[in-house]
């Protein structure tokens, strides 16, 4: 049994390890412990939303409303690979390099 | 030997001081320098100093006052700015221990206004890693105290640039608020701080927390020099696609105007037993000030701003999530050392990289947007969302303003709510409504509780009011005297 | 793998849906001012926006949203009053945000169909996206056994199109056919080059199969990698065959994504994924939405050229050409354009489209290029048309002047003063020639007018020989005949 578990047992441990993997963080046997009792209770308290009669509100995705920002076909002259490879971690050859990868 | 008397000078005394020759633009920066060297080591506001910067900037102040050259108001002035905005040749954080060696190739656009303007920028303020906090004891490099009492948080996340202000570091400094992160350091550090309207001031270059939320705004001792960097950073930007294309008032033309007949609405909800006794009196007392300059006074409810604190939460998290996965180790920043392969690499760099509640609040973000998830959380938290932004414009038919203390408590000792994120998290209830709904805002001082620490007044107005709401925060502070007091440290 | 025989193939009925990626052909690249042309270093057309370095914000190319749209009305799509941009979020090297800008649930086009050889084939939605930069894999032909890989992001940020159909392709064939006529549309709108091979133009392909008469879908196999028209049939044929022996020999179908082995001619299953994907779309919050008004719509509809199935119609009804050479002038567009500008000035129509469906494209496969890369102007083809017309110079001096042509250029009719080219047609000239030849073969005209007439053909050739080829065959028959027979 998991002693650490959150009151109110709103995400398992297995689930958080299957956000992490998402989000491509690793974690510790403790943090894992951790972060499933905070994430209930973090969880619990966003679980308040549901008391909220939402019929037939459309989502808001802008804080001010807009439309229709573009700009025009333009080239500008680009910037050189130098400064675009000079905060590599690893480069070969102007190419960023990255270790083997696996599907 | 140098002497640091012009440290907490105001904007105005130092044009005219620079202006009748009575000091140098380089002078100014030597002091802020020589302020810095007496006092970092206590308050920590500083990841880096960009000395190189702001006196290349004052050399070339001082050569235009020279010829008696025309120069912008804020030319020569020392601003530090927050690490999460990018100078170009200069290292540029976000406090994270990943972007530690990153130095971007490209200005952000503030801190290209900054060098139109002929503004040094002194350093790089320290932050809550990403922005994420309440009190910037989140930074992977240091952690900031409070001015007025070294054992307190400064408030976050911009916690670096409000002691720098508050600490005579710099004589203002600019922050970026996603969730009051201007405001709450703004009023535990007894300064003015100000969060314009979404899209007033050009987030190109400022390291995204979250998107929709995120606004970089001026603070200072006083709200005028609030009101004149404002000017100097506000405007459209064709690099930033939900920038206003509106024209900027002149904010200091109007200051100095009444506020006879200004309608303020004071939120009630704000006022009820989670506030700390002390500062709900300093807010009564503030009305009153209100009162007698004229201003009419009624309660105004925000219904849905209960709900306020779990609908910014999901939606910073969710756009947090996605706005930090280019932190992979591939084209900047950290990467772990001898990885097999490319999942071993992400794993290990951001698990390296990040701090515990940046990883934290990726990992609920994500699970905010997964499958099966989405409708419950993130389509939710946009609805509730839109109720907000709905109570307000109801409040607008009513009044012209919003009035509530910015935080439910003065500052709080270093490391209490470290350990329980929910608790921070509700340090924000005062300040989050605002950038749920796009709206400006601005933190005042408005008195001290019985251990000395300032309490911060806040005024809410509709989208664009920022010239209502700097006059008003004008009025008040004309009539009170809470922003002459400096800490001593 | 066993042979199938046609009797068990046709038990099963093949459904096939296509999703093709066409890339745009803008100038700057769809949310930053970079460059999209490609061939130069890697690299070096990037820029931070399209590197996703941190604080940076895309803004919307106006023309890609323009290309969509115009692309959109040519594939009958209804063009979306509104229309948003998404994040789809996955972690891939070449991917520098790690999300890429797509569109979600509310996509620029959709509802659109084309006709492929009398057959709807609906087109269920068009999207924009970014593309994403290369990788080389180093150490290993390919992905698989290398020890580490190198990443060019000069494609990223390349805008994209991607257009899916409902699943209602029914042969490999008849795929091939429906990216041949998407090809073609967004090469005659020039919103992109249509290039398979090089991937400005990509494609992948949903395949199931079902017994005849049943009416759910298959599962369904995703096919990859396929970089040709001849590919791209050959894969699905394959796969289609794969899919039948597996159900006929009491196995199932898994739904996967499959790699086309083109040295192998195989489709090869990609090891599966250790989680199943979930893209967490969310609206793109760094870009506002987009509203296209009717307004806009129509100005866009105004500048639309025409389409290829327009073309077939007018070449077969007005221009009285066969089904077939239609088809073949019209697939290929630069031909097409040629034959409508030569047509333009006025040439003989029938002349010019054997000329172009003969020895012209006999030199253009010959010589691996098109036409439009040639030195040949719809002008001095017309021109040379009209020689013939006109009886100036004979077929088969035209056939040699085709070549120059078409690799130095210049006048046809200058061509033919400056080399004397043109026909004899003078009666006195043709006659002394015609005497002269007569009295050289006195043998022959003996034999000739004791009943051999078939050596009439003798003495033309013996005139032409003289003549160099330039004698006006007609006059030649007529004057020869005279002197012969009467």
């Amino acid at each position: 049994m998991d002693v650490y578990q959150g009151v109110n047992n709103l995400i398992t441990k297995k689930e958080v390890e299957h956000v992490a993997k998402l989000a491509r963080l690793e974690l510790s046997e403790e943090e894992k412990e951790r972060f499933t009792v905070q994430f209930s209770n973090i969880l619990d308290y966003f679980n308040q939303l549901s008391e909220v009669n939402t019929e037939n509100v459309e989502p808001m995705t802008q804080a001010i409303p807009m439309v229709n920002v573009m700009r025009e076909d333009k080239v500008q002259l680009p910037y050189t690979r130098d400064e675009i490879l000079a905060n590599a971690p690893l480069e070969e050859d102007g190419f960023f390099k990255v270790p083997r990868i696996t599907e | 030997m140098l002497d640091t008397k012009h440290c907490f000078k105001t904007v105005k005394d130092l044009r005219k001081a620079l202006l009748n020759r009575e000091i140098s633009a380089v002078e100014l920066v030597d002091e802020s320098y020589k302020r810095i060297e007496e006092i970092e080591d206590k308050v920590e506001s500083f990841i880096s100093l960009t000395k190189d910067l702001a006196y290349k900037t004052a050399k070339e102040v001082d050569k235009r006052i020279k010829i008696k050259d025309d120069l912008p108001l804020l030319a020569g002035i020392p601003i530090a700015i927050k690490d999460n905005m990018c100078t170009k040749g200069f290292h540029t954080t976000a406090g994270s221990k990943i972007l530690e060696n990153f130095v971007p190739p490209y200005n952000s656009t503030v801190a290209r206004k900054l060098e139109e303007n002929f503004i040094p920028i002194i350093g790089k303020a320290n932050l809550d890693e990403f922005a994420m906090g309440s009190s910037t004891e989140n930074s992977a490099f240091k952690k900031t105290k409070n001015p007025w009492n070294l054992n307190m948080v400064a408030g976050g996340s911009s916690g670096g640039s409000a002691t720098a202000v508050c600490s005579g570091e710099s004589v203002i400094s600019l922050g970026s608020d996603t969730g009051g992160s201007i405001r709450l350091p703004a009023s535990f550090c007894g300064i003015v701080g100000m969060k314009p309207t979404y899209g007033r001031v050009s987030r190109f270059g400022l390291i995204a927390y979250a998107s929709s939320l995120d606004q970089i705004g001026p603070m200072g001792r006083c709200v005028e020099d609030v009101a004149l960097t404002l000017q100097a950073i506000s405007g459209y930007d064709n690099m930033d696609s939900t920038s206003i294309n509106m024209p900027v008032p002149d904010y200091t033309a109007t200051l100095k105007k009444d506020i006879k007949d200004l309608r303020i609405g004071v939120i009630s909800e704000m006022l009820g037993e989670g506030t700390n006794p002390e500062v709900k009196q300093a807010i009564l007392n503030s009305i009153k000030v209100y009162e007698s300059l004229g201003a009419k006074i009624e309660e105004i409810s925000i219904p849905h701003s209960q709900y306020a604190i779990a609908t910014y939460y999901v939606i910073a998290m969710a756009e947090a999530s996605a706005n930090l996965a280019r932190f992979d180790g591939v084209k900047y920043g950290y990467r772990a050392k001898n990885t097999e392969n490319i999942m071993e690499m992400y794993l290990k760099s951001r698990s390296e990289g990040f701090g515990e509640e940046v990883k934290s609040r990726i990992m609920i973000g994500t699970y905010a947007l997964s499958s099966g998830y989405y409708d419950a959380y993130y389509k939710k938290a946009q609805q509730v969302r839109a109720l907000i932004k709905k109570d307000f414009d109801k409040a607008w038919e009513k009044v012209d303003l919003l009035l509530s203390p910015v935080c439910p408590t003065t500052a709080f000792e270093l490391g209490a709510k470290i350990s329980d994120p929910l608790s921070m998290y509700l340090m924000d209830i005062g300040t989050i409504t605002a950038n749920l709904a796009g709206l400006p805002g601005i933190s005042v001082p408005c008195g001290f509780d019985s251990k000395g620490l300032p309490v911060g007044l806040q005024l809410l107005g509709p989208a664009l009011s920022e010239e209502t709401l700097l006059r008003s925060a004008y009025n008040f502070e004309q009539a009170t005297d809470f922003h002459t007091k400096h800490p001593e440290i | 793998m066993t042979a199938i025989t046609q009797e068990i193939k046709d038990k099963y009925e093949t459904v096939i849906g296509l999703e093709v990626h066409a890339q745009l052909k803008t100038k700057s690249k769809i949310f930053c001012d970079s460059a999209t042309e490609f061939g130069n270093e890697h690299n070096s057309q990037v820029c931070p926006v399209c590197m996703g370095y941190p604080g940076v914000l895309p803004v919307l190319n106006k023309k890609v949203l323009e290309y969509a749209i115009l692309t959109g009305l040519a594939l009958n799509c209804e063009i979306a009053r509104h229309s948003k941009f998404d994040r789809k979020q996955y972690f891939y090297p070449d991917l520098p945000k790690n999300y890429q800008v797509s569109q979600f649930d509310m996509p620029v086009c959709k509802n659109g169909y084309i006709e492929i050889n009398g057959r709807v084939i609906r087109i269920n939605r068009a999207h924009l996206e970014e593309d994403a930069g290369k990788l080389v894999h180093a150490g290993a032909a390919g992905l698989a056994g290398s020890t580490y890989s190198l990443v060019d992001y000069n494609r990223t940020g390349v805008p994209l199109l991607e257009i899916v159909s409902e699943p209602d392709i029914n042969s490999p064939e008849e795929a091939r056919n429906y990216v041949e006529e998407l090809r073609n549309i967004v090469r005659y709108l020039g919103v992109c080059d249509g290039n398979l091979e090089e991937g400005s133009l990509r494609c992948d392909a949903n395949v199931s199969i079902r017994p005849v008469g049943q009416k759910e879908l298959g599962v369904k196999a995703e096919i990859k990698n396929m970089n040709s028209f001849k590919a791209l049939q050959r894969a699905l044929e394959y796969e289609v065959e794969r899919q039948v022996e597996l159900i006929e020999s009491g196995g199932k179908v898994v739904q996967e994504t499959r790699l086309w082995k083109e040295d192998e001619g195989i489709t090869i299953s990609m090891r599966s994924k250790e989680e199943a994907h979930d893209y967490r779309y969310f609206p793109e919050p760094d870009l506002v939405p987009m509203e296209i008004d009717a307004d806009w719509v129509h100005r866009i509809r105004e500048t639309m050229t025409e389409l290829p199935a327009q073309k077939r119609v007018r070449y077969i009804y007005e221009l009285g050409l066969s089904d077939y050479d239609a088809n073949v002038l019209v697939n290929s567009m630069e031909m097409a354009f040629f034959l409508d500008k030569v047509i333009d000035l006025k040439a003989n129509v029938k002349s010019a489209v054997n000329w172009l469906m003969g020895d012209i494209t006999a030199y253009l496969n010959e010589n691996k290029t098109t036409i439009d890369k040639t030195e040949l102007t719809p002008e001095s083809l017309a021109e040379m048309i009209a020689l013939i017309d006109k009886g100036i110079i004979s077929n088969n001096i035209a056939k040699k002047l085709i070549i120059p042509l078409l690799e130095k250029g210049g006048s046809a009719k200058k061509m033919v003063e400056e080399q004397g080219m043109s026909l004899i047609s003078d009666e006195g000239a043709l006659k002394e020639t015609i005497k002269k030849i007569l009295e050289a073969n006195q043998g022959e005209v003996e034999k000739y007018k004791s009943g051999k007439p078939q050596l009439f053909g003798f003495f033309v050739g013996q005139i032409m020989k003289e003549t160099k080829g330039r004698a006006n065959p007609e006059a030649v028959n007529k004057l020869l005949k005279e002197e012969l027979d009467g």
